[in-house]
């Protein structure tokens, strides 16, 4: 039976949309760049190589668990061992990548975004979409989504380890403290826009104190809720940034690993 | 400077209908429900259109322009290219009625759904107080002029007709998070129902609303995420549950 704007009462009209504009540019460009990223990030993560060359440590790779880690990356020690599929090694980025990947895939922007692009639920406002059901995020998988929250911590646990690695990088080869290079920059570029994608989190500024019915009872929440919405606001952007971000911080010590440019040291 | 304009507008009714193509003079500075208007008056006398005050300010001239929800009074007609042809249809979520007039008591149904405020039982009429800080926040939602364009874009029952039943629509989502958000209000399970009754959890906060809102109410940021938020406070996040158990509270202070 012919439901949505083709339902019987509603104006005859035939076509799914009346748009004019080029509604479809946003998705389709939204497509191509997580895309590109996935299938960059999912071969860095198989890779399994040029993540670590003194003193800088690729944001895939840290923190790196596994007794399988390359000397001196593993910050945290080397809880896990060397693990094998069909006689591959598995990589110890895929140990960790989950967390990041789940704080992402349920991160209420990025939910906007793939459900749009992806899913075409809807494509564009006001075009209609081609699913005959829709239940939303009321059940299984979906429904997961919910649990944002515990990405949003887990995610600030790893900005610590990645500001940690900034930190570390004022140092040089010799791991001798007082350097500082291009390297540093980049992770502490990183770990900067981290900071931001994750202070502008929606669930963050409900923590902070959107939660609260009266902020006339606690000015300083009330205080810090007005500085996070004002990053909130500018959420989207700090998505896009911190992602480029990873991206090329990890390229960039993919590449002085595996030694096609020189970290170069201002001091 | 007048100029011709070329419409395109949907006529009929709940069986039938289709698109017309008319041409109309327009002058400088008119928007589009002039135009309706002209072409009322000139061409097509019973060409049905709800209106009342072309200040963008009383909801009522909501319509679709070129496949966008939007208020007929605020779109200025130099806002389109010389040549182009522009279309006009009624809302596409609603019943039609005659024309560009949809039958929108849809949302007038999910408003009486809605609990009321519940006022402190110790007060009386006229005794309550509140700081401006603990109103602040819903006073953006009390911006709302009815137009339901909000709820015409919103994919969930734009194109599911089914959902009806089960979701009230963003619209009354900022309304149930303005009572939420109230310091006084004293019914507890607002988040509850919410999730349960009104179908919050079917938002997949695509942002259509906010993209159409007249009045610029960030209905997805500031009302349905905290509402989604408040929401896994009581219903999905154990920690704040047992939390609540504990300290006897709803978890909301
Ligand atoms: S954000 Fe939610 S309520 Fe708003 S249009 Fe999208 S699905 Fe509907
Ligand atoms: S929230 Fe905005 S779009 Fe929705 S009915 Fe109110 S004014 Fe119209
Ligand atoms: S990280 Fe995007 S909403 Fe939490
Ligand atoms: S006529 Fe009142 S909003 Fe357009």
């Amino acid at each position: 039976m012919a439901t949505g704007v083709f339902s019987s009462g509603r104006a005859k009209i035939s076509e799914r949309t009346l748009r004019t504009d080029r509604w479809w540019l946003q998705p389709a460009f939204t497509v191509l760049v997580l895309f590109s990223f996935i299938v960059y990030a999912t071969f860095r993560a198989f890779e399994n190589a040029h993540y670590f060359v003194e003193p800088l440590i690729s944001p895939f790779y840290s923190p790196c668990l596994s007794t399988g880690c390359v000397t001196g990356s593993s910050l945290l020690g080397q809880p896990l061992g060397v693990y094998h599929i069909f006689g591959m090694m598995i990589s110890p980025s895929l140990f960790i990548l989950i967390f990041p990947l789940g704080f992402r895939l349920t991160c209420y922007y990025y939910r906007k975004a793939y459900y749009r692009s992806f899913w075409f639920s809807p494509p564009a406002c006001a075009v209609a979409e081609p699913h005959s059901k829709y239940t939303g995020e009321t059940r299984a998988p979906l429904i997961m989504q919910n649990a944002h929250r515990w990405f949003f911590y887990a995610g600030c646990v790893f900005n610590v380890i990645l500001t940690v690695d900034a930190i570390l990088a004022f140092r040089n080869e010799h791991n001798q403290w007082g350097h500082m290079s291009v390297g540093t920059l980049v992770l502490l570029a990183n770990a900067t826009f981290l900071w931001l994608y994750s202070a502008s989190c929606h669930t963050c500024r409900h923590t902070i104190g959107g939660r609260l019915r009266n902020f006339s009872a606690h000015p300083i929440r009330y205080k810090l809720w007005t500085y996070v919405s004002i990053l909130n606001h500018k959420h989207q952007n700090f998505a896009w940034v911190s992602l480029f971000g990873v991206a090329l911080a990890d390229l960039y010590v993919r590449q002085v690993s595996a030694g096609s440019i020189t970290n170069l040291y201002f001091f | 400077m007048a100029r011709k304009l070329n419409l395109r507008i949907w006529r009929g009714n709940s069986v039938d209908g289709g698109l017309q193509n008319i041409t109309v003079d327009a002058n400088e500075g008119e928007v589009v429900l002039d135009v309706i208007h002209r072409v009322q008056a000139e061409q097509m006398n019973d060409l049905a259109v709800r209106w009342n005050c072309k200040a963008g300010k009383c909801g009522s001239c909501s319509m679709e322009i070129n496949g966008k929800p939007r208020l007929a009074c605020m779109t200025q007609v130099a806002s389109f290219e010389e040549d182009e042809t522009i279309t006009l249809t009624p809302l596409r979520a609603f019943p039609v009625i005659k024309d560009l007039v949809t039958d929108v008591s849809f949302n007038y149904k999910k408003a009486m759904e809605i609990p009321a405020y519940e006022a402190p039982a110790n007060l009386k009429p006229g005794e309550a107080r509140m700081q401006q800080v603990d109103v602040e926040r819903s006073q953006e939602f009390r911006k709302c002029i009815e137009c339901f364009l909000c709820q015409d874009t919103c994919h969930v029952i734009r194109d599911h007709e089914e959902n009806k039943k089960s979701f009230a629509g963003p619209r009354f989502f900022i309304r149930i998070a303005e009572l939420d958000m109230h310091p006084l209000d004293t019914l507890r399970n607002r988040k509850q129902k919410a999730q349960e009754e009104h179908g919050l959890g079917m938002c997949n906060i695509t942002k259509c609303c906010t993209e159409v809102c007249p009045e610029h109410i960030r209905i997805t940021d500031n009302a349905i995420i905290p509402m989604k938020e408040r929401v896994v406070d009581v219903k999905y996040d154990p920690a704040r549950w047992l939390g609540s158990k504990i300290r006897k509270r709803d978890g909301i202070l």
